[in-house]
């Protein structure tokens, strides 16, 4: 029995993947939940498991293509033939590979073809894509810095159309399939009349379409001068990750979209820092996870947004949707990249609860073992650049949400208390606030009742 | 009479300039060739030289290029650092033997270095002809032991030939005659030099690299402001320098734009297209996003008919035509 592997939905606002590495080729074995496939989106790089035991028959997409969520991507063959695959498979390269595209392993197109089953987000004029003569066994026609880059990118030329003269794999074609479009869009019939030379590291193809919009309309990353003027002297190119790419089009869209307006408070750290220096050995040594100060923080903006709740609000149109969970995104940098998993239910939780869901949440999220519902549905996010240094930061929304608070770094500071000098470890936290929904004086507010609850803590951490 | 007094110079003035002040500098610099003296050169690009330096300084030959360059060759290990010229560089290849067995070869053979210029009016494209538009200097690229220069502009051709004259190398010196009188540039006051064996970018892109030299160097422009036109930028090169060759700025430049096209005057058979072709195959392969193309004249005499002339050489629009070619690979 055939059991369709698809493209899982990892994001609320997700509506496509990458598919950036088969852990399996056809043939092999696979048990259920076995990492079969890992993905990239705009929120999480994940290892997609099996979904049934079997062998898997078919690959449909190969590593490089981006396709819809749901989309059938491979075959697992229930019943288990060994004799399965047919090498029907355009991606028969092995997650390990190294060498290019051998045009010898491919003998046969997958079933849709001609069309490569591009997905219609990407290919808004649908694309007569020629396909690389892979089909009758002929080498596929690229060139020599193509088949170098699909060496460097682990891509099978087998599954990247050419629109090049004569139906060649060009470099634009190639460079489309790295930046995460799939086959390059560029319509393949050229007319005679003037031709656009589409900069490279931007998506060769057309703008998404408006159903697939929702927060995912696609930001070229423009440039603010001709680009010539960036290359001089000595330099070496280094193309974007998918991950920084769709970090680069968020963080543009959120600026467009959002009417950014930020406020600064400053809070006296010095009780939580001396009841957290006391509580911090016991608390390791009893639950076995370590005490930081995030999770003050957390409860501290849930205190916050319980009393304002506009805080923790979308914006739809014209209708705001004020989310009845506090679901907090707590932003962790990686080493790749950046990424926001989603302490849920942060108003239910003591904060013993929220410390170990902070734990548990950073170390998968570095170790790429995040699932998809992990980083969907914050209604309100927190980030801390004041772990790296400097005394606060003016973050970027997190769309949809309509607030974000940063944390600055802990410092002890002379400030005046009752008018005289003391020492306080003190810290700047800043919200960035939507101005669409959120009006200063409701900000200024929230951000007293996050001050007043640090400075008076008063539950117990063990 | 030798600095500028600010207004733009010719090509021919330029160079004429460039031997008036290396004579007035050194004086072991001397001139010969035919009518370069009294007649001030066929193209008057040794007038006044006479009047100022005097007949030993400034020689009239008999008409024997072997001769002239033999005598040369001798006078440079004597001491002497003469410019020869080549009434029309066609007649170069008179000397042939002088040149390639005793002017390239004397410092390896001797330790007898030949620290002369040869210089001569070059190219077609003025209805001179079989004997007067000869681009011969692949025969010497393929000589080891001599530099072969080939400016396009009034700057790099003073430039280029003081460096030629003070270099202790044989240095051939080609100056395309359809350039002499077409082209003009302000020059600066102080003395300069260009540094030998060192391309430049005249116009940066991204899209392809059109490398030339001498007069196809504006045609090459020419074609890439028409490309620009229709969103093709091509980078175009001025090689300059044919031996050596700048192979850092080729191969910079073809990494980055993935696509080069060659246009050279000279005819396509052993013509400087190949070697480079072959340059990129061996340095650049993995970089190449397209074959390299060239465009070149025929493999013919240089026809004397101005209809056929004009079929035989490169335009701007030829090389529109394979640009365009090219970058749609």
């Amino acid at each position: 029995m055939a059991v369709d592997i698809v493209m899982p939905q990892m994001g609320e606002s997700i509506f496509e993947g990458t598919i950036t590495k088969w852990l399996k080729k056809p043939g092999d074995k696979v048990e259920r939940d076995e990492p079969l496939f890992e993905i990239s989106t705009d929120k999480v790089d994940a290892e997609i498991p099996s979904p049934s035991a079997g062998v898997l028959k078919e690959i449909k997409f190969g590593e490089g293509q981006t396709v819809p969520i749901q989309t059938v991507v491979g075959v697992i063959d229930t019943v288990g033939s060994s004799a399965g695959v047919a090498a029907s498979a355009p991606a028969t390269a092995p997650a390990k590979t190294e060498a290019p595209a051998k045009p010898a392993s491919i003998a046969s197109v997958p079933p849709p073809a001609p069309k490569p089953a591009v997905p219609a987000p990407v290919a808004a004029a649908a694309p007569v894509v020629q396909r690389p003569a892979a089909s009758t066994g002929e080498r596929i026609h690229s060139s020599p810095l193509v088949r170098r880059m699909a060496k460097e990118h682990g891509i099978d030329l087998a599954t990247v159309a050419g629109t090049g003269a004569g139906g060649r794999i060009s470099k634009q074609d190639i460079e489309a399939v790295i930046a995460g479009n799939g086959p390059s869009a560029v319509p393949a019939a050229r007319p005679s009349a003037p031709l656009v030379m589409p900069p490279p590291s931007s998506p060769a193809g057309a703008p998404v379409p408006p159903g697939v919009s929702g927060g995912q309309a696609r930001v070229a990353l423009e440039s603010a001068v001709p680009r010539e003027k960036m290359y001089f002297g000595h330099y070496e190119v280094q193309p974007m990750s998918v991950m920084r790419q769709r970090i680069a089009e968020h963080m543009v869209a959120s600026k467009r979209v959002s009417a950014h307006v930020y406020s600064v408070d400053e809070v006296d750290m010095t009780r939580v820092a001396a009841l957290r220096a006391k509580s911090k050995e016991e608390f390791e040594k009893r639950y076995e996870t370590k005490l930081t100060f995030m999770p003050f923080f957390v409860k501290a903006a849930v205190a916050g947004l319980r009393a304002y709740p506009t805080l923790n609000a979308s914006l739809d149109g014209t209708n705001v949707v004020l989310h009845k969970e506090i679901n907090i995104g707590i932003a962790v940098a990686l080493d790749w990249g950046l990424i926001v998993p989603v302490v849920k239910g942060a108003d239910e939780k003591n904060l013993l609860g929220i410390q170990r869901n902070l734990n548990d949440l950073a170390d998968r999220a570095r170790s790429k073992k995040l699932k998809p519902e992990e980083v969907q549905e914050g209604t309100f996010s927190i980030t801390n650049p004041g772990v790296f240094g400097g005394l606060f930061g003016l973050p970027v929304i997190s769309q949809p949400n309509v607030g974000i608070l940063g944390l600055g770094a802990i410092e002890k500071r002379p400030v005046v208390v009752d008018d005289a000098i003391a020492i306080r470890s003190m810290c700047y936290v800043t919200l960035s606030y939507d101005h669409r929904v959120v009006d200063g004086a409701i900000a200024h507010q929230f951000l007293r009742k996050v001050k007043e609850t640090l400075e008076n803590w008063s539950e117990q951490v063990l | 009479m030798s600095s500028t007094n600010g207004s733009p110079v010719t090509f021919l003035e330029a160079i004429r300039q460039a031997m008036f002040e290396e004579m007035e500098r050194d004086p072991a610099v001397v001139v010969l060739g035919e009518d370069v003296g009294v007649y001030g050169g066929a193209f008057k690009t040794s007038e006044g030289l006479l009047e100022r330096f005097g007949w030993e300084r400034v020689i009239d030959t008999p008409i024997s290029e072997s001769a002239i360059i033999g005598a040369a060759c001798g006078m440079s290990y004597l001491g002497l650092r003469p410019i020869c010229e080549m009434q029309f560089i066609d007649f170069i290849v008179c000397a042939f033997n002088q040149i390639t067995n005793f002017v390239a070869k004397g410092h390896y053979l001797w330790d007898a270095p030949a620290p002369m210029v040869i210089r001569g009016p070059s190219g077609g494209g003025v209805h001179g002809g079989p004997f007067h538009s000869a681009n011969p200097e692949m025969y010497f690229v393929h000589t080891p032991g001599l530099k072969v220069i080939y400016p396009s502009t009034p700057y790099d051709a003073k430039g280029l030939l003081k460096a030629a004259v003070r270099d202790n190398n044989p240095v051939l010196f080609f100056e395309h005659k359809f350039l002499y009188r077409r082209i003009k540039e302000e020059l600066p006051r102080q003395d300069y030099t260009v540094p030998i064996g060192k391309a430049i970018v005249r116009r940066e892109g991204r899209h392809l690299t059109i490398l030339s030299y001498a007069a196809m160097m504006h045609t090459s422009l020419e074609a890439a402001d028409a490309l620009a036109k229709e969103g093709i930028e091509a980078e175009v090169i001025d090689l300059r320098t044919l031996l050596p060759l700048d192979e850092e700025t080729i191969l910079q430049s073809v990494k980055k734009t993935n696509k080069c096209l060659v246009v050279h005057e000279d005819t396509r058979t052993g013509g400087i297209a190949g070697e480079i072709a072959a340059i990129l195959c061996e340095k650049a392969f993995s970089d190449l996003d397209g074959p390299v193309l060239r465009v070149t004249s025929l493999d013919t005499p240089v026809p004397y008919a101005p209809t056929l002339e004009e079929a035989f050489l490169p335009n701007a629009q030829k090389v529109f035509t394979a640009a365009r070619e090219l970058s749609r690979y």
